[in-house]
């Protein structure tokens, strides 16, 4: 559509109704792209990551699961690191696992992300 | 007869290609199928753009919508920004998707129930969203990890939570996609074999091996689904969280 729109620019003396055509076609085009375009963020409602039911279960499932993992890989690794067995792991077994609620809770929607509350 | 659900997931060498040290780096039957994933993607997308017509063709119009789709994505979660992204996240989206679709093909293998292969595809992501949130913001990047309005005697216990719950993004991010390629097509050949099994047990067995054949037929359908679905998610949880590498915080 704007390829068009350059063409006529470009040209000395179009005819009128091709000029009255050309114009018509812009506007169109101009009301068409204001039409089809999808809101942006944060001003339309959220769309989901998740579409349909599975979807969402296996998303929470693992994001609750990630979680855990990641607490319990640091408190491992803190433990190895410093010689702390077992408090590392018991201490961030337990962030991990609210890490892993935080996770759930954020992708159900319960907590809104922080950067759709900032906007 | 020995049923084994699990042999379908098993790397064959085909021919050695190099040596590091002492581990043989092989050509196996998952890199041929990534080759042929690439492969379908370059015919799809280049036999569709090749002749631009004003009134697209068939193939045409798929790629066409393919594009619109993931540019849609983007937008609607990371912004007009994000789609300096949109390279990144198109092609993780088709050869997740291509990849997903040819391992639905009988006989084929599936690269992305192998975990090292999401694993790698996640991480591509979380450095991504990393290097370039901290390339862009600076240390502006780190208010990602402190919400707005907590009390101060708290603030230390939410940071080290936030901060694992973004290092626990690639896990999530990578095992959602495994597990669900895993599982489904687990299931499908344990149920393909119950049909064997019975059907190995005279007539009424025969009659039996119906159900689970109409199962297997409602699971094809429903993996096809799938795997259309976790090519999106992934694409979309990218969107996400590339969208808080451009805007973090605030």
């Amino acid at each position: 559509m704007s390829d068009g729109a350059r063409g006529t620019d470009h040209r000395n003396e179009p005819p009128d109704d091709e000029a009255a055509l050309s114009a018509r076609l812009k506007r169109l085009g101009n009301r068409l792209a204001h039409a089809n375009r999808p809101p942006e963020n944060g001003s339309g409602p959220r769309q989901t990551a998740d579409p349909s039911a599975i979807a969402r279960g296996f998303r929470l499932s693992t994001e609750l699961v990630a979680g855990v993992l990641v607490g319990a890989g640091l408190g491992w690794l803190l433990d190895r690191w410093l010689g702390i067995s077992p408090w590392g792991l018991i201490v961030l077994l337990l962030f991990g696992f609210a890490a892993g609620v935080l996770n759930v809770m954020r992708a159900a929607g319960v907590v809104h992300d922080r950067q759709l509350n900032d906007r | 007869m020995a049923v084994d659900p699990i042999h379908q997931f098993q790397i064959v060498n085909w021919f050695p290609v190099a040596k590091i040290g002492n581990t043989e780096i092989a050509f196996t039957n998952s890199a041929a199928f990534m080759v042929a994933a690439v492969a379908v993607i370059s015919v799809f997308l280049i036999g569709g753009t090749a002749r631009r017509s004003l009134v697209p063709s068939r193939l045409q119009s798929t790629a066409e919508l393919t594009y619109e789709f993931v540019a849609n994505t983007i937008r609607s979660t990371a912004g007009s920004e994000g789609m300096r992204f949109f390279p990144f996240v198109f092609t993780l989206f088709m050869f997740i998707l291509t990849i997903n679709l040819i391992g639905l093909i009988p006989y084929a293998f599936t690269v992305t129930s192998h975990i090292i292969i999401t694993a790698t595809l996640a991480l591509s992501v979380f450095l991504t969203v990393l290097i370039y949130g901290f390339w862009r913001n600076g240390l502006h990047f780190f208010n990602l990890f402190v919400p707005k309005g907590i009390p101060i005697y708290i603030l230390p216990l939410i940071v080290f939570i936030e901060v694992m719950s973004f290092l626990s993004r690639p896990i999530s991010h990578s095992v959602r996609l495994f597990a669900n390629m895993l599982a489904g097509h687990i299931t499908l050949k344990v149920f393909a074999s119950f049909i064997t099994l019975l059907g190995g047990a005279g007539i009424i067995g025969m009659a039996g091996a119906t159900l689970p054949l109409a199962m297997v037929v409602a699971l094809t359908a429903l993996e096809l689904l799938v795997a259309f679905l976790q090519a999106y998610v992934f694409a979309i949880l990218t969107c996400i969280y590339l969208n808080d590498s451009i805007h973090p915080g605030h």
